[in-house]
């Protein structure tokens, strides 16, 4: 951003501090400033990156917006750590989503799909226009949390936006493709899920005896290819 | 190797955590009570990090299938080996063939049973602590169920020895751990990003409150009861990684405290932590038992771990010691 911007003549100067929190003596949460976008998120992968090789942190939990750090041992100077963590926020450059492309084959409707009605409906959409839609998008990985090798996808086109169930499907299977509010993602587990399902995917999304157990990881690009409709 | 003989629901094989893959999405899983599992690698000269079993539900029985030493640590539990009485917090060999059966306990939630060598399930991503919701670690992913046979790992020369002694439990032993009021469990905690966003008098209704901890707690948390903590403003949070002892305060206003199976993420406002130093006390506590929280420093809450490392080392030392004589 250029000082020279009339809306926001003081941005570089005053630009905000994460805001940095311990949750008990072995983690520490640092937010991002600001709205979501994806500038911002890759200056968390980017510092996430960094503090990952910083001693004495056993690991960088990306989630959105936001990284917690995981500690080996109670840090000794927490004051010294805020302001390191502080300064390279204002330094790191934000990462690109350059993570590899990952392509994943759907079966958009049918039995595993079994919400696609519902969220035609509620978006006065086709059922054929919602797959078209969740398939032409280009979606990007935030991060990777909630289940093992669940990826948070940014980048559902708004027109398909659909809320939570307020009552779970009770056991939706793994591999089901699905919508939650503004995001849309891959059930990794069979169990009860509050998302709903328009399709299903035979994707292998976690393997926990591979030593790089998740399929997507932060800043991966993720494409929905039509295998097949079944309306 | 063991044979499980009874094993009503939810006990699984657990060690210290699967510790560096929550960026996976992984839980940690492990130990409730990770001193009580140390303590019980400790007598029998295991690493601390061994795999044993940790039993919630009662009786339980096992069969061993050859001579192996075992503890059995955490709750206050009466046990029996081929009849005769096996004191809590104490270590004994069980010959071939021996049945143990651990009775439900008098104190406490959770049971911990050890076994020269630890268990030998293989390693996943690091740990042998079962993920259920994974499907994975443990014993095939899953609790513990009659006929289930269980390895058990081999023992090096320098551990093997004398195997007929205990220790005072942890919460005799370290001073000033015990709480005044022994029918309030005293957790220390600090608060945590989201507290200063409480008004004073709900801040002030979260320390007051004696908590009970609900019915519907489990390994994955526990929801307590007992008060309501609303924000005047509702405030919304982005999806972030927590760590166990997080006490998040979710819109209907009763805190869920997260424990060892909880989800890496969370997005609700966070009240406070559980210092490390009363984890292990925590996940003792029974559903229906009361707790109250104490507020404590970084500086107090570091501190405060010293006296359970103490605990642990001592321990050690004077394992090995009776084990040589």
């Amino acid at each position: 951003m250029s000082i020279n911007q009339p809306n926001a003549p003081f941005v570089g100067t005053i630009e905000k501090s994460p805001k940095i929190s311990l949750i008990g003596t072995l983690a520490m949460l640092v937010e991002a400033p600001g709205e979501f976008d994806l500038v911002q998120q890759g200056r968390i992968w980017a510092l996430a990156d960094a503090v990952s090789a910083w001693p004495n942190v056993q690991e960088a939990v990306i989630g959105v917006t936001n990284v917690m750090l995981v500690f080996e041992q109670p840090p000794a100077d927490i004051g010294m750590l805020n302001a390191s963590i502080v300064e390279l926020w204002h330094r790191v450059p934000s990462r690109e989503a350059d993570g590899k492309l990952i392509e994943i084959p759907v079966v958009y409707g049918g039995e595993l799909g079994f919400d696609l009605p519902a969220v035609a409906k509620r978006a006065s959409l086709s059922e054929r226009d919602v797959i078209r839609i969740h398939s032409e998008g280009e979606y990007t990985v935030c991060a990777v949390a909630s289940s093992p090798g669940f990826g948070y996808l940014h980048g559902l086109d708004p027109r398909i936006h659909m809320p939570r169930k307020s009552v779970p499907s009770l056991n939706m299977r793994a591999g089901s493709v699905t919508i939650g509010g503004m995001q849309t993602g891959v059930a990794v587990l069979t169990s009860p899920n509050g998302w709903n399902s328009i399709g299903w995917a035979s994707v292998a999304m976690f393997d926990p005896k591979s030593e790089q157990p998740s399929l997507m990881l932060p800043g991966d690009r993720v494409k929905f290819r039509i295998d097949r409709i079944e309306l | 190797m063991i044979e499980i003989l009874a094993s009503p629901a939810f006990n699984t094989i657990q060690d210290l955590g699967r510790h560096g893959a929550r960026r996976f999405g992984v839980s940690t899983s492990g130990a409730m009570d990770p001193v009580a599992l140390a303590a019980g690698n400790a007598l029998l000269g295991n690493d601390d990090g061994a795999a044993g079993i940790e039993i919630q539900t009662f009786p339980f029985r096992l069969r061993f299938a050859a001579g192996t030493a075992f503890a059995l640590t955490g709750a206050d539990q009466e046990s029996t080996l081929a009849g005769s009485t096996v004191r809590p917090w104490w270590c004994a060999w069980a010959n071939a063939g021996d049945i143990l059966t651990i009775a439900a306990p008098r104190r406490g939630a959770r049971v911990y049973a050890t076994f020269g060598g630890g268990i030998d399930v293989p390693r996943v991503l690091g740990s042998r602590s079962t993920h259920l919701r994974g499907g994975f670690g443990g014993l095939e992913g899953r609790t513990l169920q009659a006929g289930d046979v269980v390895p058990i790992g081999s023992v090096p020369r320098s551990t093997n020895g004398r195997f007929d002694f205990g220790v005072a439990p942890p919460d005799v032993a370290i001073a000033g751990v015990a709480p005044a009021d022994a029918r309030v469990l005293r957790i220390r905690v600090m608060r945590a990003g989201e507290y200063d966003l409480f008004s004073e008098a709900m801040q002030a209704k979260f320390w007051s409150t004696q908590w009970k901890i609900s019915a519907r707690s489990d390994r994955g948390g526990y929801r307590l009861t007992g008060g309501k903590l609303t924000l005047d403003a509702p405030v919304e949070m982005r999806s972030h990684g927590v760590v166990a002892g997080v006490v998040q305060v979710p819109p209907a206003g009763e805190p869920i405290i997260q424990m060892s199976d909880a989800n890496t993420a969370g997005g609700y406002p966070k009240m406070a932590a559980v210092i490390q130093a009363d984890l292990w006390r925590l996940g003792q506590a029974a559903p229906g038992s009361l707790i109250a929280f104490s507020e404590v420093s970084y500086e107090n809450a570091v501190a405060a771990m010293a006296p359970v490392n103490d605990y642990l080392a001592k321990l050690r030392a004077t394992a090995d010691l009776y084990r040589a004589l």
